[in-house]
Order: structure tokens, then C-alpha cells, then sequence
């Protein structure tokens, strides 16, 4: 038993020398997951921040007047054009000089004064859907701010049914406050993986197996030693990330750090054993370098890190329930911005733990297998 | 063109120094002056670290030149590479085969690469084939061809622009000696047929014998250069055979002739010893041996140059065989007829392909058992499960009581095993290879630093402990491996192709290692494609086809090859002699 935690000890040693004794690993493993948070911090966001938009207003009344200028004093929307013929509104959007186009109807104030409907036109680039249905929910705001002013200023009854929004954890619902946590997911995932998979392949090309199969280490203790440091690593790289969450874009922590790292560790077991699955099954580096990409490329799509599980078909959404990054993103997001502790998690953690039992029994499986 | 009647390289006075990182610099090439004439063989030969790679890489101009005026074919190498590899053809010691595409697409790759018009390569491509004899083979995929195969379609994708020079560096290395024979008879038809020039560097010396021209190259320095006879003739009337002392093997008598100060050289030959003296007139040798004079080779010129060239300063000291311990169990006790390997009708097959096919062999302590036979005659397979690797489809194997591949672990503790490619972790230290290899093996405390430091003392390795491991030159890689494979003290070291690309004396040095540790009682398993290393063998068996053709002490199976032609053949003769006449024979293969 000593005798078995020594060698893993001495591997773990030496693959994680090995790691940082090259300077090009090194710092691929300490700046990567820095520069992703960075970059998917100020790149990767959803919020609409001065969106060009024109106005056709074919009023010119003080009310339409008053709309137009709450739509500007948004912050959300840009104003770049006052058109005066119908014909123009196409070029705009056909352009991308405009994402919305505004027109409001000649009689706008004399059937808002006669108590009678009075539609404003939205016309949206529908090319990128995503931008333009937030675009309109804007709009959407934006009018019924307006109509409730207009409501209160000429003494009518406001509507009977008002939505009141508190968005808890995340008040302005800043897009950066979810993708960040979520991040620390994602980039430990692909590292951990990667980590694992690539250093058996190596030492397969480069032909150290078998140097280390001849020594007497057992399939299960060689397993270990390569897992534990790629663990190690990642949490080194969640610990990375989440100092850039939290110092650089000030995203306060609101949960515990045991509790999160708790559920890390959780995380990278299942991370580390489909690594090791994939140098099983991967003959040389580069094998193993792809195969670990196709696998990411679906587990970071159906984890809810940009699209949300619940508008996705019902079959993917059954996928989704083997993915340990979708559990991973929910615990992050929960300790991080709700501050969950254990036992709110559970939910979260006993699929993990499924998953990453099954990733490694069939790692070492493969491994055993392998060795023929 | 004018220079075309004059030597196609000429090179005069030149050097080439390198800076390690750690801030070294080493004189790879000094003061080095030689030529090729047109339509010859030239050789260079020398100790690794010579500068023979640095030199093909100088006259392929794939390299500056710091010092001195070298034209190839008429061109200033250094002011016009471009110009000089546009007509050379050169295959470096790892030739860049691509191992997934077909030998056929290997050569197109290689045409188009260099623009070889469509009509030259009709031309061209039948005769390389009938030249390489790969046509059966056009469609299998590079990487499942064997070493000489490779070698092989590495020529001919070098030849396929038909070159006005050829350069070869170390083509042979790993190669077992029917591919190595076929590859020179391609060499020598080259030179002879159609005048090519060729200039190679090898490890091999009886190669060098073949040459026009060898260039002995020792430290970036020429040592001797001209026709092989020359250098020969250094060793004449100073080499001789002598029958080793009753009851010692050959090779255990090495060591008592290499003691004596005057005898430069002293290696194993058909169950008698060779030696190359100096000048001096012979004090009674040990056990008053009988001196036999014998005809001088060009290896033992060659051993001639490098001990004067050591003596004179300078240099690496002649490995001598260290002083070790005294023996533990003398030469004839019971003990050591105890088999410690045993193999019964061991079978592996791939699919339908039987690669080891019913092969029984023993060992027995303290033995040094050799395995010799062509590529893909089920060495490395029979190796690999001698090793536990590798599974057996049948018979039975014992290793030190064990069979490695379902017993414990703990088993594995017994044996040390050496792979083909000196496999150490190249990102880690000398030191820290060491490290890992030694707690790998349940080294600790105490006892792990003095195994270490033996190591560390025994392979001379102290002044390269912080260099990494991918950077080591290649002798110090090969001790590299010997000594994290011995750092456990095991019973019985496995050693895959040790000496693969090892120059004479880096062999030597090895062999006096070896001998030793089989004094102490460790039995060593061997897979070599040096002939005459297998004469430094106890027993060798010679397997072909997956099966065993011969097995016996050194100069028995020598005996094997005699024929009226050749009453006195060489080790390499008489493996030749066996592989052939069991192919030639009325398939046996079903006898079995």
C-alpha cells in the first residue's frame, strides 16, 4: 500500500515537472484560461449597448417627439438617421447600418389623445435573430414606459396589470456575470481532458509506456499518476479564472469556496476519466488531440453555457443528462452568484459523480484492455 | 561544366561550432580538410560526436559553415545552397517517410516535391523498383514496412530526381544484415553502373572497409583519411588471436588481456579472443596465452588511430571495465545452471498472422542469451512477452519464476528492460529521470540516493545530471537507459537493439558493462543487429519467421556457414548462410 503511494506519488512528481519544466505548456496551462475570461468577457456579450437604429417619424407631434427621445435616452439604442420616405427604411437594415427601423404613424397623437390605438412600427434585422428579439423587448420597454407616463400625465387609469422585473443574483442581467462562472467550467474541462489524454499518448509515441509498464506499476496506479496532476492543473486554471471573475470584472463571489471546489473536484474526476478513456483508445498525440476536440465541441454546446437546456428538442435535452459540464456550469453558477451550499446542490453533484464513476471504471477498463 | 573532371566536394580547412543553451560551445568540425572525386565511395567513420552528421549536413548546405571554402559540384556551398541541393540527393539519418501514405505514394510525394517531369518518371520509377525490389510492396502503406524496407524506399525516394550526388547519413543503422546486404549491393551498383558519387557516414567499420575513400573523423577532427588498406595496415603485424584460458568463455577473458597496457584492443572472435597490440615487444601474456598472428581489419586500424589520438590528449579515457566486486558465484557453480528464463512452444499470432510460432528456449543465470535474426522475424514480438507487454496466444513462459504478464506487479521488480529507442523522458533531467525511475522501482530514502549515486558514477553521468534527456548526445542516452534500468539491481536485464547506432567504442564500453554484470549473476537477454556483438554472447539463437533455425554457443553456430568457399566465415556469414538456406528449404514450416 505504501509501496503503491509512493510510485503514484513519484509519477504525479514527474508529470507535473514535466508540465512545467516546459515553458511553452507552462504558460499555455497558467495564461489560457486568463485570456479566455478576458476575451469572452468584453467579446461574448448579449447586452445591446448603443444599437444604430433610424426613426421614421411621418407624425412630428410632440407625442412621437417624446417617444423618440425616450427610445434615445435608453442608453440601449443609437439614433443614426431621420428618414422622411418609406423607401429609405430597406437600405438601412439591407446595409446593417440600422439593426431597428422606428415609423410611426401620421395620426399617432391624434388617436393617442382620442383614446384610440395608436401602432409604432418595429421593423428588426431578423438575419441575427438573437439580437433582434432583444432589440425588441427593448422597444417593448421602452413603449411601455411610455404609455405609462402618458397615462399618468393626462390623468387616466393605469392598466390594471403592471410587471414590476427584479432580476435576483444578477441585477442588470449583465450577459458577463453568467458566462464567467460558466467559464471556469468549460476552460478547466477542455485543459483537464486534454491534459490526461495527451500525456499517456505521449509517452506512447515516444515510446516511455512501456518503459513504465516493465516497472511495478500496477494499470490502476498508473492511472492515477496521470490523473491526479491533470486535476491538480485544473484547479489551478479554475482558480485562475475565478480571480479573474471576481478582481478584474468584479463579479462579486457570493457562495462558499469549499462548496465550489467541492463540486470541482467532482467535475474533473469526470473530466480526467474521459481523458483517459480517449488515450486508450488514441494510438498517437494527434489522435488523442482530435478526438478530445470532438468530444468538447457537443458537451460545450448542450451544457446551457450560451443556449439555454430549456428550448432545446426534448431528445437533446435527455443528452444534456450525461453531460458533467452542464452540471458543472449550473453548481458554478449557483455557488458563485446565488451562493448555494451543499445540500442545495445535490441535484447537481449525484449526477457527477455518476458520470465520473462511469468515465473512469470504463477508463480503466479500456486501460487494462489496451495493454494486450 | 569545369569542376565535373575535378572532386565533386571539395572542402578545405573547415569548422563549425555549435552553442549549447547551457552556454558551451562545442567544436563540432575543426580544421577539417577532404575531398570526394567523381564517381566514388567515401566514407566517414568515427566515434558519435565526431562531426559526421555536421559534415553531410555542411555539404548538403543545409547549414552554415563558420570557417573555411567547401563547393559541392562546383558550387560555393555557402553562397548558394540552393543552387547545391537542386542536385544533390540526401537521406538523412531519420528519412521523412510518411508512414500513412503507400510506398507508391511515398515516391510520387517525393517527385513532385522535387518536380520530377511525368516522363522521367516513367523512367525512372521501374528501375527503382527493380532496384529496390519494393514493386510487390507498392501498396503497402510506408509504416508497416520493415526497417530495411524503409531504408530502402528512403533511397529510392532520394533517387527519384536522379542526383549527380548522393548523401547517406548512417542508412544502415537499425537494419539487420540481409536488408543491410541488399542496401549496399543497391550502393555499390550506384557508384559502379552509373558513376554516382556517394558519400556516407556509418557505425559500421567492415562498411567502411567497402569504401574507395573512408574519413576518420574523431572529435571535428580528421584522424587519418585515403583508402581503407591504409588505415588496415596500421594493425598489420599486430593483430593476433589467442584461445582464452581454460574454463573462461572468450568474453570472460577480455578483461584480463585489456588490463595490459600494450594491448589496444581485445573483442570476442568465434570462441577465441582478438587483440591489436601497440609496438612493444609481448610480455608473457596472462596465463601465458599462445599469441597466433592474424590478418589485420580495418576495425582494428581504426581502434589504432583512436587510441593515439587519446593518448596524445584531450580525449574520452579508453573505457576500461571498471574494477568491480569480486565475483559472487564463480564460473562452473550449479547455481548458474539454473534456468531463469524458460519458453516453451510459445506462440503469438496477430489475426492470422503468427509472428512467434512454437519457440522453446532457455536461459540460465548469470547467461548472456542472444537473439539475432532479420527484421520482422518475431524478436521484438518474442521480446516483448518475455517482458509481460505482450500476451502470449500460447505455450508457456516463465521469467524469474514468473510470467510477467499475469503475475503480480510486484514480479516485474526482477527484470530491467532497455527498448529499442532508449526511451527516457526527454523533458526531464538526467537526474530527475533517474529520480522517477528509481521510485518507480520502490526506491526511498537512503537507499535510493546510493543507487543513484552509483548510477550517476558507474555511466559516468555526473557531468551531463541537469542536461535533459532529449538533448543528450547519443552515448550518453544509450547509459542513460542502462543505468535507470539497472538502478533496482534486477536479476535479469532485457536489452532491445542497445547498441543501435552505437559507434565501436561506445560498444565496447557497453560490453565490458555487460560482462560484469554477469560476473555478479545477472542474466541478459540481448536482440542485436551487430554481428559481431553476438560473439560476445554465452548462446545465441537465430529466429526467422517467427520460428528458431539455430540456437548454440557463438562458434558453433559460426560452424553453421562454413562451406569450401568459405571455411572461415564470419558471424554475419553464417547468419546469412542459415536465414537462406531455411527459406530455400522445402517449407519446414509445417514440419513444426
Amino acid at each position: 500500500m505504501l509501496a503503491s503511494l509512493r510510485r503514484i506519488l513519484a509519477l504525479i512528481r514527474k508529470e507535473i515537472l514535466a508540465v512545467l519544466k516546459d515553458p511553452r505548456t507552462r504558460n499555455m496551462m497558467m495564461i489560457q484560461p486568463v485570456l479566455q475570461c478576458v476575451l469572452f468577457g468584453y467579446a461574448a456579450t448579449l447586452d445591446l449597448n448603443n444599437a444604430p437604429y433610424a426613426a421614421f417619424d411621418r407624425d412630428r407631434s410632440a407625442a412621437s417627439s417624446a417617444l423618440l427621445a425616450k427610445l434615445d435616452g435608453s442608453g440601449v439604442f443609437h439614433r443614426i438617421a431621420n428618414l422622411t420616405r418609406a423607401a429609405d427604411m430597406a437600405p438601412l437594415i439591407d446595409t446593417r447600418r440600422a439593426l431597428i427601423v422606428v415609423q410611426i404613424d401620421p395620426n399617432f397623437q391624434r388617436n393617442l389623445s382620442a383614446g384610440r390605438d395608436a401602432p409604432v412600427q418595429v421593423i428588426a434585422d431578423g438575419r441575427n435573430s438573437n439580437t433582434a428579439g432583444s432589440a425588441l423587448g427593448y422597444v417593448g420597454a421602452v413603449v411601455d414606459s411610455f404609455n405609462s407616463d402618458w397615462r399618468r400625465d393626462h390623468g387616466l387609469p393605469q392598466p390594471p396589470v403592471k410587471v414590476v422585473p427584479r432580476a435576483w443574483y444578477n441585477a442588470n442581467l449583465e450577459t458577463r456575470w453568467n458566462l464567467i462562472p460558466a467559464l471556469v467550467g468549460t476552460i478547466t474541462m477542455m485543459s483537464t481532458m486534454m491534459l490526461a489524454a495527451l500525456s499517456v499518448a505521449r509517452e506512447r509515441e515516444e515510446g516511455t509506456f512501456d518503459q513504465l509498464l516493465v516497472t511495478p506499476f500496477t494499470p490502476v496506479e498508473i492511472m492515477a499518476g496521470k490523473a491526479i496532476p491533470a486535476m491538480l492543473i485544473g484547479v489551478v486554471q479554475a482558480t485562475n479564472a475565478l480571480l479573474v471573475a471576481q478582481l478584474w470584472f468584479r463579479i462579486p463571489f457570493a457562495g462558499s469556496y469549499v462548496t465550489l471546489y467541492v463540486g470541482l473536484i467532482l467535475f474533473l474526476l469526470a473530466a480526467v476519466g474521459l481523458g483517459l478513456f480517449v488515450s486508450s483508445i488514441a494510438a498517437t498525440m494527434q489522435q488523442a488531440m482530435l478526438y478530445a476536440f470532438v468530444l468538447m465541441m457537443p458537451f460545450s454546446l448542450l451544457s446551457g453555457l450560451t443556449t439555454p437546456i430549456s428550448s432545446m428538442p426534448p431528445l437533446i435535452q435527455d443528452f444534456t443528462l450525461i453531460n458533467p459540464l452542464r452540471y458543472a456550469i449550473d453548481l458554478v453558477h449557483r455557488v458563485y452568484l446565488e451562493g448555494a451550499g451543499l445540500d442545495r446542490l445535490i441535484p447537481d453533484l449525484w449526477p457527477m459523480a455518476i458520470i465520473a464513476a462511469a468515465n473512469l471504471t470504463a477508463a480503466a477498463w479500456m486501460f487494462r484492455n489496451r495493454l494486450e | 561544366m569545369a569542376a565535373a573532371a575535378g572532386p565533386v566536394i571539395r572542402g578545405r580547412g573547415l569548422g563549425k561550432t555549435f552553442h549549447r543553451k547551457t552556454g558551451e560551445t562545442v567544436q563540432a568540425l575543426d580544421e577539417v580538410s577532404f575531398e570526394v572525386a567523381a564517381g566514388s565511395l567515401t566514407a566517414l567513420v568515427g566515434p558519435d560526436g565526431g562531426g559526421k552528421t555536421t559534415l553531410i549536413r555542411l555539404v548538403a548546405g543545409l547549414m552554415g559553415l563558420d570557417r573555411g571554402e567547401l563547393t559541392v559540384l562546383g558550387v560555393d556551398v555557402g553562397a548558394d545552397p540552393q543552387a547545391v541541393q537542386d542536385r544533390i540527393g540526401y537521406m538523412p539519418q531519420k528519412f521523412g517517410l510518411y508512414e500513412d501514405l503507400t510506398v507508391q505514394e511515398n515516391l510520387d510525394l517525393y517527385a513532385d516535391l522535387h518536380g520530377v517531369p511525368a516522363a522521367d518518371r516513367r523512367r525512372q520509377y521501374p528501375q527503382l523498383m527493380e532496384m529496390t525490389a519494393l514493386e510487390p510492396f507498392t501498396r503497402r502503406l510506408a509504416g508497416q514496412l520493415s526497417g530495411g524496407m524503409k531504408q530502402k524506399l528512403g533511397l529510392a525516394c532520394t533517387l527519384v530526381r536522379a542526383p549527380a550526388l548522393l548523401l547517406l547519413d548512417e542508412p544502415t543503422v537499425g537494419v539487420d544484415p540481409l536488408s543491410r546486404r541488399e542496401l549496399w549491393d543497391i550502393i555499390d551498383a550506384l557508384v559502379r553502373d552509373q558513376g554516382l558519387p556517394v558519400l556516407l557516414s556509418t557505425a559500421y567499420l567492415d562498411e567502411a572497409e567497402r569504401c574507395e575513400h573512408v574519413v576518420v573523423l574523431r572529435q571535428g577532427k580528421v584522424l587519418a583519411q585515403g583508402p581503407p588498406a591504409q588505415v588496415r595496415a596500421l594493425a598489420a603485424g599486430r593483430t593476433f588471436l589467442t584461445t582464452p584460458p581454460a574454463g573462461q568463455s572468450a568474453r570472460e577473458a577480455l578483461a584480463g588481456f585489456l588490463d595490459d597496457p600494450a594491448v589496444i584492443d581485445a573483442s570476442p572472435d568465434g570462441g577465441r579472443i582478438r587483440i591489436v597490440r601497440d609496438g612493444s615487444p609481448a610480455p608473457p601474456s596472462p596465463g601465458a596465452a599462445v599469441l597466433e598472428p592474424a590478418t589485420a581489419r580495418f576495425e582494428d586500424g581504426f581502434m589504432m588511430l583512436l587510441q593515439a589520438a587519446a593518448q596524445r590528449g584531450g580525449g574520452v579515457p579508453t573505457p576500461a571495465a571498471e574494477p568491480s566486486p569480486p565475483p559472487p558465484a564463480a564460473t562452473a557453480s550449479p547455481e548458474r545452471r539454473e534456468p531463469v528464463v524458460e519458453v516453451r512452444d510459445l506462440v503469438r499470432r496477430f489475426g492470422a498472422f503468427v509472428a512467434v510460432d512454437q519457440i522453446s528456449f532457455d536461459v540460465r543465470r548469470g547467461e548472456i542469451f542472444g537473439l539475432l535474426g532479420p527484421n520482422g522475424a518475431g524478436k521484438t514480438t518474442t521480446f516483448r512477452m518475455l517482458c509481460g507487454l505482450l500476451s502470449a496466444s500460447g505455450g508457456t513462459l516463465r521469467v524469474a519464476g514468473a510470467d510477467l504478464r499475469r503475475g503480480a506487479a510486484s514480479a516485474r521488480q526482477k527484470i530491467g528492460y532497455v527498448a529499442q529507442k532508449f526511451s527516457l523522458y526527454g523533458q526531464l533531467s538526467v537526474e530527475e529521470n533517474l529520480d522517477f525511475f528509481a521510485s518507480a522501482y520502490g526506491l526511498h530514502g537512503e537507499r535510493r540516493r546510493e543507487r543513484i549515486a552509483w548510477a550517476m558514477t558507474q555511466f559516468e553521468l555526473g557531468p551531463v545530471a541537469h542536461q535533459l534527456g532529449g538533448q543528450l548526445a547519443g552515448g550518453y542516452t544509450q547509459r542513460l537507459a542502462m543505468a535507470a534500468a539497472l538502478l533496482h539491481q534486477p536479476q535479469i536485464l532485457f536489452l532491445d537493439e542497445a547498441t543501435s547506432g552505437a559507434d565501436p567504442l561506445a560498444r565496447r564500453e557497453f560490453w565490458g558493462r555487460i560482462t560484469d554484470l554477469a560476473r555478479q549473476g545477472v542474466t541478459i537477454i540481448v536482440t542485436t543487429h551487430f554481428m559481431a556483438e553476438a560473439e560476445y554472447c554465452d548462446r545465441i539463437a537465430i529466429l526467422d519467421s517467427g520460428r528458431v533455425l539455430a540456437e548454440g554457443a557463438p562458434a558453433e553456430i559460426r560452424a553453421l556457414g562454413r562451406t569450401a568457399a568459405n571455411p572461415e566465415p564470419t558471424m554475419e556469414d553464417a547468419f546469412i548462410a542459415v536465414i537462406e538456406q531455411a527459406r530455400a528449404g522445402p517449407a519446414p514450416r509445417q514440419a513444426a
